[in-house]
């Protein structure tokens, strides 16, 4: 086998912050003082914050170690199903960081705010023409935030027709956010067991969609990473009863440029643009999840709307049927700007993204079908799913083969979901990684398989090579310390 | 293309390896009625150069300092950001990964973010913070939401001195279910009236900022008191501006049971509203019924000091529709910007930083009144206040917007009744020179 990318190597420990400093530093240039000091009235004043004081290196060395104890996309292949890990270009961060748009005001005049205007009107083009889905917001800060403005827009249709519905419908193979999104909207979760195919059949739907039931929410491609081929006959009875198709469009990246998701029936539709659209997820986010919705329910989106009048940028509040604000300002900027940026630069290339995406998957499934238990065994999209069934008998599990691949340079795939497959380890490699990676990837897993049959301490011990090892995560749940 | 490193020989063998004979034959599972029928219609691919020039000229159709000089707060603010964070946070290990679900290999950001739940503690006088919320307007509303949860009443009462941007999406997030919002009115002192609050035994939670949307004050010691006379009804305090409390008692302190607002003050840069730092904080009595995740300490199997996300039970991904919140990606690079922030100012100049915001502000507001401006409210106030304009400034305040200067933020939008009423915002960054030089214009 070639050499693991995992060894060891010397990393430093390092205290929390308020373990070390000491009173009287400073990391910080404090500007000179050119006014007088006004004192404030005793009784309002404190005592500030109890906080240690660093110097400016102090500070430097402290999170540069803490950085050496992480694993990022830039340190390795990040495999972890539904979350698509691909690279983050540089690029993306330089426009980002340029000061026009990083010291811009949210509430500046539209006639000094132009080219954020124009950034955010084109993206929503673009990313109406990925989707095929007419009206765009990009004012969610993430994917579930996404998901509940979409429920929202759903809830105010329904009302707008004089409707109240109580239901939802949520597949198996769904995101585990819908079902808490649909519920902030007051929706009760009616839970849709998918096909022995690992897909919804039509006559499951017909059986349980009723008038009382607003919306199913599909996340297409599906968490199995499946097609939901049967997408257009849902959709169809779905709507022949009144109810909302809303697309979990967290997987796009596997169908850009080759699904239109307006034609399979979906009305509402978030979009992860930190995943599809290569932007950072910088250890838990900023991410950002616009929608993308059909005419019918443009006039539901969230205001303030940017708008084009004579070539100039505005935004605009007269859309009397909006839902209202999600967000204070218009969402994650910063992040949009970069999703933009990607696809300028990418331009019609984002089919070959998808392509690409999906050959990587059925690849890795193809190679490691028989090694590891292959549960669905059809074509896949961008990911493909194994369970720990065969190494079962060794008393191996699906955490250890994970804790397991960490020694040797990976990051572990997303493991026991979905739920719907026991012990499920979910494999996205993205269109980033070569095939030397991906190569190496399953070479060590097949040897991975292979230690569990002969040598399965190596697998319960691991890891043994990191800062840590496994943590106690029961007696961190039972006992919470959660400040120092 | 430079992301994309499949060379044709690579595809090759890949897809003979999948057994099928072109890229296109991969999709066979996706029925035609679904597909597109045109090629995806985007500008062409730009190189890197191309993509500079073209994002140089629209940054450069931006009002940004130093070229401009902007007086503006409400909600966002122009705080010095040190080299050495914006150089930290580049690091490829913290920005390129995911959120710490294996967290042998993620104690770098699991204990940055415990440290972030600690400063934010003593930051509020708080016992618990979450690893954060989208926002101070969406922490706002799943405070409110929280206060539900645990008093089981279904309406809240509001100040109309909270940012009106902040309410607005408060409004957004129970109109489907239908919760009731109260409107506590303001006094002529810029303070929320609370003589107008009865029936406090009916609300879920009494809900005001401090400093307010006015750039005032509260009195939180004499809310807090009176909203605890009702036996269950949560003291909800929010905030735009934290660098107040290195001058201000926390809100903790003054009674407050759950805390939350806006951290882009803390090293995140405006870039136009977002994304920002949603902070929430609370008693910890409450924390099972918090939303967003936690980190906390805990031990490996070698008895060493680590760090995991923990209290699970409560989110999405494993309660699902019971979860206290839907919330899952957050503001986690927001947040440990924050922690470098606060680790370099430390308390002493945290402090300092606090003092010295507030005495510009002050010296604006002194010039301010002596060229014909009325302070509206007369409540103490941080690093914003708002000032009434003599007759005709409209027409001055577009004058000096073409002089590079932006004078306030007009109220008549978000308070009808506050017309020819300006909320000005100053910071460090504001030097003597720029405040003399926006009193002169003024005048001239």
């Amino acid at each position: 086998m070639k050499e693991s990318v995992g060894t060891t190597g010397l990393i430093f420990n390092e205290p929390l912050l308020w373990e070390k400093g000491a009173t009287g530093r400073i990391g910080f240039s404090l500007p000179r003082r050119d006014v007088d000091p006004c004192p404030l009235d005793d009784e309002l004043k404190g005592g500030g914050p109890d906080f240690p004081d660093l110097s400016e290196q102090d500070v430097v060395r402290h999170f540069t170690r803490l950085s050496q104890w992480n694993f990022g996309v830039d340190s390795g292949m990040y495999p972890l199903g539904s979350c698509t890990m691909k690279y983050n270009p540089k690029t993306n961060e330089r426009q980002a960081s340029l000061p026009g748009f990083a010291g811009a005001h949210p509430l500046l005049p539209a006639e000094l705010s132009q080219g954020v205007l124009k950034i955010m009107f084109d993206l929503e083009q673009y990313l109406a023409e990925i989707t095929g889905l007419p009206a765009v917001t990009l004012q969610p800060a993430a994917g579930s935030h996404g998901e509940l403005t979409g429920m929202m827009v759903i809830s105010a249709y329904h009302k707008a027709n004089g409707e109240t519905r109580s239901k939802v419908l949520i597949p198996d193979t769904a995101h585990g956010t819908n079902p808490a999104s649909a519920a902030l909207c007051g929706f009760k979760s009616i839970l849709v067991k998918s096909n022995d195919q690992g897909v919804l059949s039509p006559e499951t739907i017909a059986e349980v969609m009723d008038e009382d039931t607003a919306a199913i929410m599909v996340t297409n491609p599906n968490t199995l990473g499946l097609f939901e081929e049967n997408i257009k006959k849902v959709a169809d009875i779905v709507h022949s009863k009144g109810g909302l198709v809303y697309g979990d469009g967290a997987n796009m990246n596997a169908v850009m440029g080759i699904v239109n998701m307006k034609e399979t029936g979906v009305d509402v539709l978030h979009l992860n643009l930190h995943k599809t659209f290569s932007t950072p997820h910088g250890g838990g986010g900023p991410g950002s999840g616009p929608i993308c919705v059909t005419e019918e329910l443009e006039r539901f989106l969230p205001v303030p709307r940017v708008i084009e009048k004579d070539g100039k940028y505005e935004l605009s509040e007269n859309y009397p049927e909006s839902i209202g604000k999600i967000h204070a300002f218009y969402g994650n900027f910063g992040v949009k700007l970069k999703a933009y940026s990607y696809i300028l630069s990418m331009g019609a290339n984002l089919k070959k993204v998808s392509q690409l995406a999906v050959l990587s998957a059925n690849y890795i499934k193809e190679s490691l079908k028989g090694v590891f238990h292959l549960p669905y065994d059809k074509p896949c999209m961008h990911e493909c799913v194994f369970t720990d069934k065969n190494q079962e008998a060794n008393k191996v599990s699906t955490l250890d083969i994970a804790k397991r691949l960490m020694e040797y340079g990976f990051h572990p795939p997303t493991i026991y979901f979905p739920l719907v497959v026991h012990g499920a380890l979910m494999i996205e490699p993205t269109e980033t990684e070569s095939k030397e990676d991906i190569d190496h990837f399953i070479e060590t897993m097949k040897a991975i398989a292979d230690e569990a049959k002969k040598n399965p301490e190596l697998l319960l011990e691991a890891p043994k090579t990191t800062k840590v090892r496994r943590l106690d995560e029961i007696a961190a749940a039972r006992k919470p310390r959660l400040a120092g | 293309m430079r992301y994309l490193p499949h060379t044709s020989e690579d595809m090759a063998s890949m897809l003979q390896k999948v057994g099928v004979e072109s890229l296109d034959a991969l999709f066979s599972t996706i029925p035609e009625d679904c597909r597109r029928k045109d090629d995806l219609n985007l500008p062409e691919p730009m190189s890197e150069w191309e993509l500079n020039d073209h994002m140089n000229t629209l940054a450069g159709t931006m009002a940004v300092s130093p070229e401009y000089k902007v007086f503006l707060g409400a909600g966002s603010y122009d705080h010095y950001i040190p080299e050495a964070i914006k150089h930290l946070l580049m690091r490829s290990e913290v920005y390129t990964a995911y959120t710490p679900y294996q967290p042998e290999i993620s104690q770098g950001t699991l204990q940055t973010i415990y440290e972030y739940q600690t400063l934010i503690t003593r930051l509020l006088g708080m016992e618990v913070a979450n690893a954060s919320m989208y926002d101070g307007a969406s922490s706002l509303a799943e405070a409110l939401l929280m206060a539900i949860r645990i008093t089981r009443r279904k309406k809240v009462a509001v100040s109309n001195a909270i940012h009106p941007l902040y309410r607005r999406v408060v409004q957004t997030y129970f109109a489907p279910t239908g919760y009731e919002i109260v409107e506590i009115p303001y006094l002529a002192n810029g303070r929320t009236d609370l003589s107008a609050l009865d029936n406090l035994e009916e609300l879920a939670a009494v809900a005001v900022q401090s400093p307010n949307f006015f750039g005032c004050i509260e009195d939180l010691k004499e809310i807090g008191e009176k909203v605890h006379t009702a036996k269950k009804t949560l003291f909800v305090t929010c905030f735009t501006e934290p660098l107040a409390y290195g001058l201000l008692k926390s809100p903790g302190s003054l009674g407050a049971d759950i805390v939350c607002g806006e951290g882009q003050s803390l090293g995140v840069s405006r870039s136009f509203g977002g994304p920002g730092l949603g902070i929430f904080a609370s008693l910890n009595k409450y924390v099972r019924n918090m939303p967003g995740r936690l980190i906390g300490q805990t031990v490996d199997k070698d008895g060493k000091r680590g760090f995991v996300l923990t209290l699970a039970t409560r989110e999405q991904h494993i309660r699902r529709e019971k979860a206290t919140s839907n919330i899952c990606s957050n503001q986690g690079l927001c947040a440990t910007a924050a922690t470098m922030y606060m680790a370099s100012l430390g308390g002493t100049g945290f402090r300092e930083l606090a003092g010295l915001n507030r005495d510009k502000a002050e010296y604006l507001k002194g010039e301010l009144k002596k060229v014909g401006f009325t302070i509206s409210f007369d409540s103490p106030t941080f690093n914003e206040f708002v000032a009434e304009s003599p007759a005709g400034f409209e027409t001055t305040y577009k004058k000096l917007l073409k002089r590079k200067i932006v004078a306030g933020l007009s109220l008549a939008p978000y308070y009808p009744e506050l017309d020819d009423h300006y909320l000005f915002c100053v910071t460090e960054t504001s030097s003597k020179e720029d405040m003399d030089a926006l009193v002169k214009e003024v005048t001239s």
